[in-house]
């Protein structure tokens, strides 16, 4: 119930992600989402892509410093309150976010929410109890 | 402007008394140290000289080089040549790799050293009268105790008020009437710029004259102090080895050099490639022979300072020889804010961080007045996280423990692999951006 993510070290300078997506495009790699995270001196790109493998490897071939974590990605309908609903479990559950992003599949009609959590497995099982559509990496692919 | 001198006698005699009173202190000194300790007695002995050969001045070119090695691989105590019991104080620098030089005082070498202290500030035209601001680093660090005793010897009273809390600083300064000031140059303009925030007028305080060293400066930058302070700027030189403060020291009669109490210390300028002594005038490594030191004397040590000796006489009337400017160093030793950093120690550090990969890069600039030091370390697979703040910690955990071995507080700048310049196969370690 877990979808790998890659994470890539970007030094703030311009023009590196345009190299990173370039890299990807180049290879065939298609970026279903992506999120970044930036302080005053360094980001991190964090990415969910069709072949997770593939990114992996001609990333690193390029000289960047690829990371894979696992993250949760969880369904809900694309309508207001759909991500306050899933974040009440987590409350309620007294779970920490570690970060989060989201993004709205090709049909517009749900939005896939992608959630790093300190305690993946206790997550996991909170939001199955909920009701809520956890979703695998194939089946992100396939959105 | 009549010349004050602490020791008038011995400051202008003509070169032939001072030279034979060079000699006599050399042989008794080499004798003394090759009966005494065996390091230099191996030394000696491998190089096929005994301390009977030393028939003048120039047989000390026959002796032997001491070097910071050696210091270290006799660390603590193993070079002095007194025991213990006469060792009344101990300092010391930060080593390479953690462990720092020592250096000790006997009674009389504290004597000593006060005195040349109290010649340096004679030459800066400090009195009994004055009231001395010692902003040097009280501690392991020669600069604070070595001026402080410098100060009560001439009778001048002290304040010794050691580095940071510039505002304060400038409070005493104005309430106790600080006449002269004791500080690192680039310590001297952060004052300054501190005055101009809180709107104190240097015109306004009673300083006169700044006694600067510990750390390379620039002409330029004596004219900002100067301008700045309202003062007239004055160099001193001096290393932990040696004494400390007070091996040589500028007057107010030249701005071209500073005077090597010779009496004490004997200089020699070498190449730093062959150790051939070069001849008069010409620029070189400094090597020095302390003539009186008790505890923790050294033959012929080289400083690793770039300079060279001006022998022509100075207006003053010193017949002692000048140094120049040190103008660089034979080795990668960097000065930051006054603390000596090697690149060694910073990757020493590195090291001891796991998953970090020995890929980094030292990048020093002068931001305004102070020095600022940026170490940037290529982020490897195993350093590497996707969450922020463990990336945050990883910087952190570096700026701690180089602070606590250096002492110096650094930047430290994640960067991707393979981004830090290697020339030659060798990554370039150091970018030093400072114009000194």
């Amino acid at each position: 119930m877990r979808v790998e993510q890659i994470a890539v070290f970007l030094e703030n300078k311009s023009g590196r992600l345009a190299e990173i997506t370039a890299t990807l495009a180049d290879n065939g790699v298609n970026i279903r989402a992506l999120s970044v995270a930036d302080t005053a001196d360094f980001g991190i790109l964090r990415l969910i892509v069709d072949d997770v493998e593939k990114a992996k490897k001609v990333l690193k071939a390029n000289g960047f410093t690829v990371g894979v974590t696992n993250v949760i990605a969880v369904e809900v309908a694309d309508r207001s309150g759909g991500l306050a609903k899933v974040l009440k479990t987590i409350e309620k559950a007294g779970l920490n976010i570690e970060y989060m992003y989201a993004f709205v599949n090709r049909s517009g009609e749900n939005a896939v929410l992608i959630f790093r959590f300190e305690e993946m497995d206790r997550a996991i099982a909170a939001l199955q109890q909920d009701g809520f559509t956890i979703l695998s990496g194939a089946q992100i692919c396939a959105l | 402007m009549t010349t004050l001198y602490w020791e008038e006698e011995i400051e202008t005699l003509p070169r032939v008394g001072l030279e034979s009173i060079q000699l006599t202190r050399l042989k008794h000194l080499v004798a003394r140290v090759y009966a005494t300790v065996a390091p230099y007695r191996a030394k000696m002995d491998a190089a096929g000289v005994k301390p009977a050969d030393i028939q003048s001045l120039a047989d000390l070119q026959r002796l032997p080089f001491t070097v910071k090695d050696d210091l270290r691989d006799n660390y603590p105590f193993g070079l002095f040549t007194v025991p213990m019991e006469q060792v009344v104080r101990v300092h010391a620098s930060s080593g390479t790799t953690g462990k720092p030089t020592v250096v000790g005082y006997t009674k009389k070498d504290i004597k000593t050293w006060s005195g040349v202290m109290a010649r340096a500030l004679t030459c800066a035209g400090a009195t009994s009268r004055d009231m001395v601001h010692n902003a040097y680093g009280y501690g392991l660090f020669t600069g604070g105790l070595g001026a402080h005793y410098g100060v009560e010897r001439l009778g001048a009273t002290v304040i010794p008020v050691s580095g940071g809390n510039t505002k304060r600083q400038i409070t005493i300064m104005q309430d106790f009437g600080s006449t002269v000031l004791l500080a690192t140059p680039s310590y001297a303009l952060n004052l300054a710029d501190a005055m101009a925030e809180l709107g104190v007028d240097p015109k306004s305080l009673a300083l006169r004259v700044g006694i600067f060293g510990a750390e390379p400066w620039s002409e330029n930058m004596r004219d900002e102090v100067e301008r700045k302070l309202n003062i007239k700027a004055v160099d001193i030189y001096g290393l932990s080895e040696v004494i400390g403060p007070g091996v040589a020291m500028q007057c107010l009669e030249t701005d071209r050099g500073m005077h090597i109490f010779e009496d004490h210390f004997l200089p020699e300028i070498i190449d730093p490639d062959t150790g051939e002594v070069l001849p008069p005038g010409e620029q070189g490594e400094l090597v020095f022979t302390t003539l009186t030191k008790e505890a923790f004397p050294l033959i012929r040590y080289r400083t690793k300072d770039i300079s060279r000796l001006i022998h022509e006489k100075c207006a003053c009337g010193r017949t002692m020889v000048r140094m120049e400017k040190i103008t660089g160093r034979t080795d990668d030793m960097l000065i930051i804010r006054g603390v000596n950093v090697f690149p060694s120690q910073v990757e020493h550090v590195l090291m001891g961080v796991e998953g970090v990969e020995p890929h980094y890069q030292i990048v020093v600039n002068r931001e305004g007045n102070m020095d600022t030091m940026a170490v940037k370390v290529e982020v490897s697979e195993a350093l590497f996280s996707d969450e922020v703040k463990n990336l945050e910690k990883l910087t952190r955990k570096i700026q701690a423990d180089i602070k606590d071995l250096l002492g110096v507080t650094c930047k430290v700048q994640l960067v991707e692999p393979r981004t830090i310049q290697r020339s030659e196969g060798k990554a370039q370690r150091v970018v030093d951006n400072r114009k000194i």
